[in-house]
């Protein structure tokens, strides 16, 4: 078993306190809300896509360090991306957090956001992590709430 | 701290009880298990875990069923248990006491039953502010069906129910009055005697959660004149799918049954089917055996600690914990009321309580963290969720002491 102590990483750690993209986007073209029914964590995605890349997105919201760094960490990642790496990178990153893929090999496309691999090991936390990007995937498909439920 | 404890009882060994409960020896990741979270779940106690085997290995069979010498020995066992729910809470008598599957399941089947019969459209159902899921959602989705309406009692903000006003909150119009005993979030313990009483000064009757109540002061449903009283056997130190629904039995005869099916039933015919007597009416099927004689034999253990003994000590580690984690910059207990049961809720700027409870558990520290059914009570406190401890009669000053160490850690490393 992991030790809970071993994710809270400087990095995850400094995005929780400075998210990036953080606000909302008026207006936009693609909008979702998420909702972690466990723990009550919100989070509120904005997005401006055109020409298929992914020219701004923002997000909203209240949450744990996971969840807030998770979300500041990949709104960073996408910005300039194109809709379908966004969402390759989207299966990749649940993909490692549920522990289906080897960070090191299997997830090509997360660089550093490889730095929340080890949630695989706290399932209890893992909804956190992925919070955000299920709300981008419904975003993406037009959806307008996403639920780790 | 509170007026319902004897301060003359004769402290616990605690020492001794600890070994009653082989999970309090684990090491989670590498450090000694302390557990602050029997507003969760209780420990069962060694007794009752052996009781339960020696059920399922030697005496294992249908209870109420037959003639064999087996299936009445289950069924003594059984209903031995049930005697002792009944001594325990101040019954009149065992006919009152009904098993259910725990707290939720009791509240669920008077909102569908004694609730369905009351309550009509533009009726009102009294809650308080502070109830659990469980007081809430029921009586919601009874309200929803029947054009009723919930009405709230407000609380202070130390976590007390404002009471001046109940006298105007319940009307002519008012079904019955849903009250918290000790909320689960806050650790209030809140004056039911006195809101019955004045509920029943109008006629209206009233429902008591006390499944945070019974673990830690000792309950007489006679006394407080409850019309329903109920509570889960794992909050207990029980096992997990038995509960109890104390009924008034003049409402229970007057309920319909809930769900049908066999053992509560007095004869079926195509053309109609008649129902026994309480509390066998609401028992439809096979019930969960070892686990309700399982919680006879938790009720025994408690018994023989003495439930004055539990409230002392437990008091005297929450006035201890109260005052360590207060000195604490940054950190704020949520409920202040004058009388408390032993559940503590925090917040710590700029620590979400999910965070805290990863990092706590990581100190091998078990709280519970997150908005502990009671989204209501979040909302108005303004918080998304909370870390709560909640102590037992095993915990000692030793196990608070790690936790204000861990939550000091915790801050650390989120400066």
């Amino acid at each position: 078993m992991t030790d809970p102590r071993e994710l809270y990483q400087q990095v995850i750690l400094e995005h929780n306190k400075k998210p990036r993209n953080f606000g909302k986007l008026e207006p936009c073209t693609h909008h979702a809300e998420g909702y972690n029914p466990l723990c009550g964590d919100q989070l509120d995605l904005t997005m401006v896509i055109e020409d298929g890349v992914v020219k701004d997105i923002k997000f909203h919201g209240s949450g744990c360090a996971i969840d807030v760094s998770s979300a500041s960490l990949m709104t960073g990642a996408v910005k300039g991306k194109t809709v379908a790496e966004a969402e390759a990178m989207s299966e990749q990153f649940r993909g490692m957090v549920r522990g289906e893929l080897d960070p090191a090999t299997q997830a090509p496309l997360l660089g550093k956001l490889t730095l929340f691999s080890g949630v695989k090991d706290l399932p209890s936390r893992v909804k956190c992590a992925v919070l955000p990007w299920a709300t981008l995937h419904a975003a993406l498909k037009g959806e307008a709430e996403a639920s780790t439920e | 701290m509170s007026p319902t404890v004897n301060a003359t009882a004769q402290p616990l060994d605690v020492a001794a009880i600890r070994r009653d409960f082989p999970l309090l020896s684990r090491i989670l990741h590498g450090k000694p298990v302390v557990y602050l979270d029997s507003a969760v779940s209780g420990q069962m106690p060694l007794r009752t875990i052996e009781r339960m085997a020696k059920y399922e290995r030697d005496e294992h069979t249908n209870v109420h069923r037959g003639v064999s010498t087996l299936s009445q020995e289950a069924t003594d066992a059984y209903e031995a248990a049930r005697e002792k729910v009944r001594k325990f809470i101040g019954a009149a008598s065992i006919k009152e006491i009904v098993w259910t599957r725990g707290t939720t399941e009791s509240i669920n089947l008077v909102a569908q039953t004694f609730g369905r019969m009351k309550v009509g459209a533009g009726d009102e159902i009294l809650l308080s502010a502070m109830e659990h899921h469980a007081d809430i959602v029921p009586w919601q989705m009874l309200a929803e069906e029947k054009g009723a309406t919930l009405k709230v009692i407000p609380l202070t903000d130390d976590g007390e129910l404002i009471l001046d006003s109940l006298d105007e909150l319940i009307t002519d119009r008012t079904r019955i009055v849903g009250v918290v005993h000790v909320s689960n979030v806050l650790g209030t313990i809140n004056p039911v005697k006195e809101i019955i009483a004045r509920a029943h000064a109008k006629g209206v009757p009233v429902l008591v959660d006390g499944a945070q109540a019974v673990p830690h002061l000792k309950v007489d449903v006679k006394d407080l004149d409850a019309d329903f009283y109920v509570f889960s056997g794992h909050k207990l130190s029980g096992p997990t799918g038995i509960g109890v629904l104390y009924g008034k039995l003049a409402h229970l005869d007057a309920m319909p049954p809930w769900h049908g099916g066999g053992n509560m039933i007095r004869s079926v015919s195509w053309e109609k089917t008649t129902y026994i007597a309480a509390p066998g009416k609401f028992e439809a099927g096979t019930p969960p055996i070892a686990a309700a004689i399982g919680l006879g034999e938790s009720i025994d253990y408690l018994e023989a600690l003495g439930l004055d003994r539990i409230a002392a000590h437990e008091h005297e580690l929450l006035a201890y914990a109260t005052e360590k984690l207060s000195a604490i910059p940054g950190l704020r207990i949520l409920g202040q009321a004058k009388d408390k049961a032993s559940v503590l809720s925090f917040v710590v700027d700029g620590i979400h309580a999910h965070d805290m409870g990863s990092l706590l558990d990581g100190e091998g520290v078990v709280v519970r963290a997150g908005h502990h059914c009671a989204q209501p009570i979040m909302t108005r406190f303004g918080v998304p969720a909370t870390t709560r401890a909640s102590f037992a009669y095993f915990n000692t000053r030793e196990d608070v002491d790690v936790l204000v160490s861990a939550v000091l850690k915790a801050i650390e490393i989120f400066k």
